[in-house]
């Protein structure tokens, strides 16, 4: 079982390319807000995220999502 | 604060009028023939439609649709629930199941009404989806009003899906799978074939949106599940009226019973007035004449060929194999308006496409077929392509790009 710190490192790693803006990394950080990430960029880093567990994350988890430590805690929640 | 977010929109708006360029809802004057027109004062060639059959200017089509004007008025006032159901909804769903050979079929008022209505009603919550990531709007918009788990497969990559289905495990086979024939940007035709293989291997149930290869694939043009031999793996089809068919509205097929209850929990059908009388009847004579004049569907797809080899011996960026709609990617997006702009002042028109509705960040210049392109238009339509190229406006750099 993934527990909720071994998504979260996962999530901070996945960012790294995507992080243009070199923005310091928490769990309270925005992706869309603060990173800046464009809808294809959330697409691509969801993907990453889904092989890398080998799991689907459902689209409509992500309007209740803004920030790393809520993705984090989502995917955590449903894959319990 | 409420029209913030439509302060990008806004700049793009001003950028686009600084270019003195308007290609976002361009006026089309007066239309000239199936194929000619006059748009924002250019007399153009129109390769830039969905006319795939040509139909939209059919004299039979118009003649129809005048009768039925005469007979039942300009419209009908109301839902196909309350007082919206005339004979000639009735008949054109009977027609239309006829045509899929199936039993069940709904009319809508629009494809994007059938499309997302389908979709918002099929599956709820606690159900799931898997579609194809590079789908519709309409098919977008359906799933999010339906309330299931929503899952996106990577673009006709049935890998993808069945990788996507196996993590599932037993919802699998209850999943609705989404897929469309032909995608309509880029006029690639999805793998149906495959999808249909992993349908029967995990259960669930297949939909298969056909607005764009409807009339243009399949022996009898039912679409890309008939190209693909697949239509008894296919639970529903949804289509539209106007593309191929040259009017308006939109349908739902399925050998599925159920269908006729689906349709009484359909928003986009009951709360919605039903098509005009005039839109029903030349939307039936044209079903009728694409299964008499299969022809047609010969003209489009040697009509398809020549753009295609034309412009890919120009060098430039099309997708890997010809269809009605020829597609070309630039990265630079100054570049495509200006090409777009260009075509204009030489006589021809297409479509600007920028994303959203382009499936990467990429800008498009889409060109569409119809049957009833001439030879000689087609040719045309590529010499303007080679003039954009002489006169430097088009260079390798740019077409290369994406």
């Amino acid at each position: 079982m993934v527990d909720y710190q071994e998504y979260l490192a996962f999530i901070y790693s996945a960012l790294e390319s995507l992080n243009k803006k070199k923005v310091a990394l928490s769990e309270d950080t925005e992706l869309v807000g603060d990173i800046g990430l464009s809808s294809l960029e959330v697409m691509e880093f969801i993907e990453k995220i889904e092989d890398h567990f080998d799991i689907s994350i459902p689209l409509n988890i992500l309007p209740d999502v803004s920030t790393i430590g809520e993705l984090a805690k989502k995917i955590h929640q449903l894959n319990l | 604060m409420l029209f913030d977010k439509f302060q990008a929109m806004a700049d793009f708006r001003a950028e686009l009028a600084e270019q003195d360029v308007a290609p976002f809802g361009a006026v089309t004057e007066k239309i000239l023939s199936a194929t000619e027109g006059i748009v924002q004062g250019h007399k153009v060639i129109l390769a830039g439609t969905n006319n795939y059959l040509g139909l939209s200017y059919d004299a039979r089509c118009i003649a129809k649709a005048q009768e039925a004007a005469q007979l039942w008025g300009t419209g009908t006032t109301g839902s196909r629930l309350a007082n919206g159901s005339f004979e000639g909804h009735q008949a054109l769903e009977d027609e239309i199941a006829a045509f899929y050979g199936v039993n069940h079929a709904i009319a809508f008022s629009t494809g994007y009404a059938a499309t997302m209505g389908m979709c918002a009603t099929l599956a709820g919550p606690g159900d799931v989806i898997l579609m194809d990531a590079d789908s519709h709007s309409s098919i977008y918009s359906g799933v999010k009003l339906s309330g299931a788990d929503i899952i996106r497969f990577k673009h006709s990559n049935p890998e993808d899906l069945a990788k996507r289905l196996r993590r599932l495990g037993d919802r699998a086979g209850q999943a609705l799978i989404i897929a469309e024939g032909i995608y309509s940007m880029l006029g690639d035709v999805a793998p149906l074939q495959e999808i249909a293989e992993l349908k029967r291997e995990y259960g669930g149930y297949l939909l298969v949106d056909e607005a764009h290869s409807m009339g243009v694939l399949g022996d009898s043009g039912r679409g890309a599940a008939q190209a693909a031999g697949v239509e008894s793996d296919v639970d529903f089809i949804v289509g539209t009226f106007s593309k191929s068919l040259g009017s308006v509205g939109g349908f739902c097929v399925s050998p599925h019973a159920e269908l006729e209850h689906i349709r009484f929990c359909i928003n986009a059908y009951i709360f919605t007035a039903s098509s005009s009388p005039s839109v029903i009847a030349s939307t039936r004579e044209a079903l009728r004449i694409i299964s008499s004049e299969p022809e047609r569907r010969t003209q489009l797809w040697q009509n398809s060929n020549q753009l295609y080899d034309g412009l890919k011996s120009l060098g430039l960026k099309v997708g890997p194999s010809a269809s009605p709609v020829v597609a070309i990617e630039f990265g630079d997006h100054a570049k495509t308006i200006a090409c777009w702009q260009g075509l204009m002042e030489r006589g021809v028109y297409v479509n600007l496409v920028v994303p959203p509705a382009s499936p990467s960040s990429n800008f498009l210049l889409r060109n569409s077929v119809s049957a009833a392109h001439t030879p000689q238009q087609i040719d045309t339509i590529i010499a303007a392509y080679a003039s954009l190229k002489d006169s430097g406006l088009l260079t390798s750099a740019e077409h290369d790009a994406a």
